[in-house]
């Protein structure tokens, strides 16, 4: 299988997905000449063109708006929004338009776009660039929300994503721009709502979203390593629609489950999480669901402030212990 | 370019093919120094007291800039980093206008408006270095610089953020009936958006004392200014609005001067905004992860001939207002002063991690309730206890299990809203209580942990961003 970094996974799925389909274009700031903030959209203007790779102003609520008028009358745009951050100027758009043209006009049409958008700290981004705001996404009813962590699902979501007819948050993450993983040949569109299961093990069930995917990983292997305890990892991959049979069946047979995201903890993904696991697996669960959060602060700047404000492996392994405190 | 496209030659064609300009100009290049006639409004010099402050606070912009590049490189600053070398003009010009009970606000591009409104540089590195003396207290990094003394109001990292902000201080200004007046920096390509109307339509409605400085330095990131805005003449920008507006050249402190203090004056008796546009150049790339292949060496070097520093010395010496051992002379102290910063900020001591939680809230003692998930429960939660990680995890569990009780589940039961509720009362809000004290600090060194193999940290700068 070839190996390329999620950058390019995703630059692959835009490439093919416009060339397959006419409707498909794209729009955000510095995509173009510039190739992108992250270079997701490198080389695209040059194989497209200005008419479908268009660069825009800063002028994030109205280019999402143009989505999503545009979408109503049959384009499929991908708007890129060069932060997660900056999405909350276009949360108008998303949340009173996107999300509710649908519902409100009966069913009668229907909004079919992207809105990309990278998440996460690490690079010492600061309280304006850096935070992870995909619990906010998935509080919306209408909208679709993807949190791809490996190359592989970068690509095959993305290109399920501009197929789908619904409006798709897909959320990438700054930190995993370089990171390489195999992505199969001529693959196609992956499925949403397919959960995938990193690890497979019998004693505690850990769910990892978005870069936490990766960090659940490395905790469950020194899990196992210094503590001879088989974590099983799921990455949920999508978190609308949510694969709820997969976590409810491994914590069904682990008894324990620790969620851990990068986002706030009040409202957070795993707070949502917990509720649904009690409510359909109580009687299997040995221990309370853990949850392990990013700190309950505007993202600090400084550098050992912020490594302190959203989890690393550590923090996973005391969380999935303290699920076998009681024992 | 790894794909042979050159974006100058192909994509800047094709728009002048497509695209007219809203204000009917041909879309060209950029604006040529030329076309802004530098040079020829020529504005008498001021007294020679201002003369040298004028140069001094240019040289110690630019000389700060460039050691924040260097220190940049060195990794002692992340994140981004956007110098304004090429502005400094701009910068100087608009903010000497003002009195001292005057406010500013700018963007994340502000070193250079928190070192001419006076704070001092040492303030200004150890923030970019995220030291607990950086004049905030390392919290902001470079987009967030903020002095309250110096009446500067603060960097903003969100594109057009600070102009509904700037609107809501002159509304304070009208409203406490001062004759305080805000001014308000922003990018070209901020003018873009939605709160640029808005922050217009307002501030003229309500006859705010407010002067809006465009710095356009004539790109947004990669974007040149014909290619994100209609009308390339900012000035024009806001008049339908309500807000008169001024164009200067960018290149001249004193012509900057001159155009801002007439605003500041009009805004401040009349109570009439004004919007100034300076058009000026940015030298450097919009971040440190710019390759700037979006425009030509040639363009760069045509607008470096025109720097506004050494011109201003050039005149100085020329009207023997400065000898040229003077002129060396300021920019030797600049230098003294940018290296005195960079020790400064080396010694400054990062921010205790026990002040992750600082500053969330202003917190009174009449909320009985939970503010921040750390003082919510006794469990391990993220930063909080983040001193702990590298031990070893079991060891932890157990001690953070003892502390709080937790390892007795009928115990946590036990513990109701009211007792938690009483103990947060008696601990006091925002201090760590117990748990602080259970584990040894400081037993991991965060650069390591840093360094620990967290995904993405091992990826070198420039896979980063350039936003
Ligand atoms: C709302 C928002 N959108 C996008 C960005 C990313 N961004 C940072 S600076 C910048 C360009 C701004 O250009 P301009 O206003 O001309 O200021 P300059 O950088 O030239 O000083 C962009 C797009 C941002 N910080 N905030
Ligand atoms: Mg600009």
């Amino acid at each position: 299988m070839p190996v390329m970094r999620y950058r390019e996974a995703l630059n692959q799925a835009l490439r093919e997905e416009m060339r397959a389909d006419e409707k498909v274009f794209l729009m955000g700031e510095d995509i173009g000449v510039f190739q992108g903030a992250f270079k997701v959209t490198a080389g695209l203007l040059e194989e497209f063109g200005e008419k479908r790779v268009r660069d825009t102003p800063i002028s994030e609520n109205t280019i999402v708006g143009m989505g999503v008028g545009s979408a109503m009358v049959g384009l499929r745009p991908v708007v890129e929004l060069m932060t997660i951050n900056f999405s909350l100027l276009a949360m108008d758009q998303i949340v009173n338009h996107a999300a509710a043209i649908r519902y409100m006009f009966g069913g009668q049409v229907k909004v079919p776009m992207v809105i990309r958008m990278p998440q996460g700290a690490g690079h010492q981004l600061g309280p304006t660039h850096s935070h992870s705001f995909e619990a906010f996404y998935l509080h919306v009813p209408g909208l679709l929300v993807a949190v791809p962590s490996t190359a592989a699902d970068a690509k095959g979501l993305l290109k399920a994503a501009i197929r789908d007819d619904n409006p798709v948050i897909f959320i990438e993450h700054e930190t995993l721009y370089g990171q390489r993983g195999e992505v199969p040949e001529n693959g196609g569109p992956m499925r949403f709502g397919e959960a995938a299961v990193r690890r497979q093990g019998d004693d505690v069930t850990i769910i990892g979203i978005s870069r936490m995917a990766i960090t659940a990983q490395k905790a469950a292997d020194s899990l196992a390593e210094t503590h001879e305890i088989e974590a099983e990892v799921i990455d949920p991959r999508t978190l609308r629609p949510l694969d709820l049979d997969t976590i409810r069946d491994s914590v069904k047979k682990t008894n324990r489950a620790v969620i851990v995201e990068e986002g706030w903890p009040h409202g957070g993904v795993g707070a949502n999480l917990a509720a649904l696991i009690q409510e359909q697996a109580f009687d299997w669960l040995d221990a309370p669901v853990e949850r392990v959060t990013g700190a309950d602060v505007p993202m600090p700047y400084s550098k050992p402030l912020e490594q302190a404000a959203f989890p690393h492996e550590e923090h996973v392994v005391q969380a999935a212990l303290a699920t076998f405190r009681d024992l | 370019m790894a794909n042979g496209y050159s974006p100058t030659q192909v994509a800047i064609r094709e728009t002048t093919k497509t695209r007219k300009n809203g204000d009917g100009t041909a879309p060209g290049d950029v604006t040529k120094p030329e076309e802004i006639r530098f040079g020829e409004v020529k504005h008498d010099l001021p007294d020679p007291e201002t003369c040298r402050t004028v140069l001094s606070k240019m040289m110690l912009i630019r000389r700060f800039e460039e050691r924040a590049g260097e220190m940049y490189a060195k990794a002692k600053i992340g994140g981004f980093l956007h110098l304004c070398i090429g502005e400094e003009a701009a910068i100087v010009g608009a903010t000497q206008a003002l009195r001292d009970g005057d406010y500013l606000i700018s963007t994340y591009r502000e070193h250079g408006q928190a070192l001419a409104r006076g704070t001092h540089p040492n303030g200004v590195m150890a923030e970019l270095f995220g030291r607990e003396d950086g004049c905030s207290r390392g919290r902001g990094g470079s987009m967030h610089l903020f002095d309250w003394e110096k009446r500067f109001l603060g960097g903003y990292g969100i594109v057009g953020g600070s102009l509904p902000l700037s609107a809501g201080v002159a509304l304070a200004c009208d409203y406490l009936e001062t004759d305080d007046v805000i001014l308000s920096m922003m990018g070209d390509g901020a003018t873009n958006q939605g709160t640029f109307g808005e922050t217009m339509n307002l501030a003229a409605l309500w006859s705010l004392p407010v002067v809006f400085v465009i710095v356009n330095n004539q790109f947004g990131m990669g974007t040149a200014l014909h290619r994100h805005s209609a009308v390339t003449d900012l000035s024009r920008k806001s008049e339908g609005f309500g807000v008169p507006g001024t164009r200067c050249d960018g290149m001249d402190a004193l012509d900057v001067h001159s155009v801002v203090s007439d605003a500041l004056a009009h805004a401040r008796e009349q109570r009439q905004p004004q919007l100034v546009e300076a058009v000026t150049y940015r030298y450097r790339g919009h971040s440190m992860a710019d390759p700037e292949e979006y425009r030509s060496k040639e363009e760069v070097e045509e607008w470096r001939r025109r720097d506004p520093i050494q011109a201003f010395a050039r005149r100085l010496v020329d009207e023997g207002v400065l000898g040229q051992d003077e002129v060396e002379k300021l920019d030797a102290e600049a230098i003294e002063a940018v290296d005195e910063s960079v020790k400064f900020a080396d010694k400054s001591p990062f921010p205790e991690l026990d002040s992750l939680y600082d500053d969330v809230y202003v917190f009174t003692d009449e909320v009985p309730a939970w503010w921040t998930v750390d003082e919510r429960t006794p469990e391990v939660h993220r930063g909080e206890r983040e001193r702990e990680a590298g031990q070893v995890p079991h060891d932890l569990a157990e001690k953070g299990a003892a502390y709080a009780g937790v390892g007795d589940r009928q115990a946590r039961k036990r513990r109701t809203p009211t007792d938690r509720r009483q103990e947060g009362a008696q601990q006091g809000p925002g201090e760590d209580g117990e748990a602080a004290e259970e584990v040894e600090p400081g037993t991991t060194d965060p650069a390591t942990a840093a360094a620990g193999g967290e995904v993405g940290s091992a990826e070198p700068a420039d896979e980063g961003g350039a936003d």
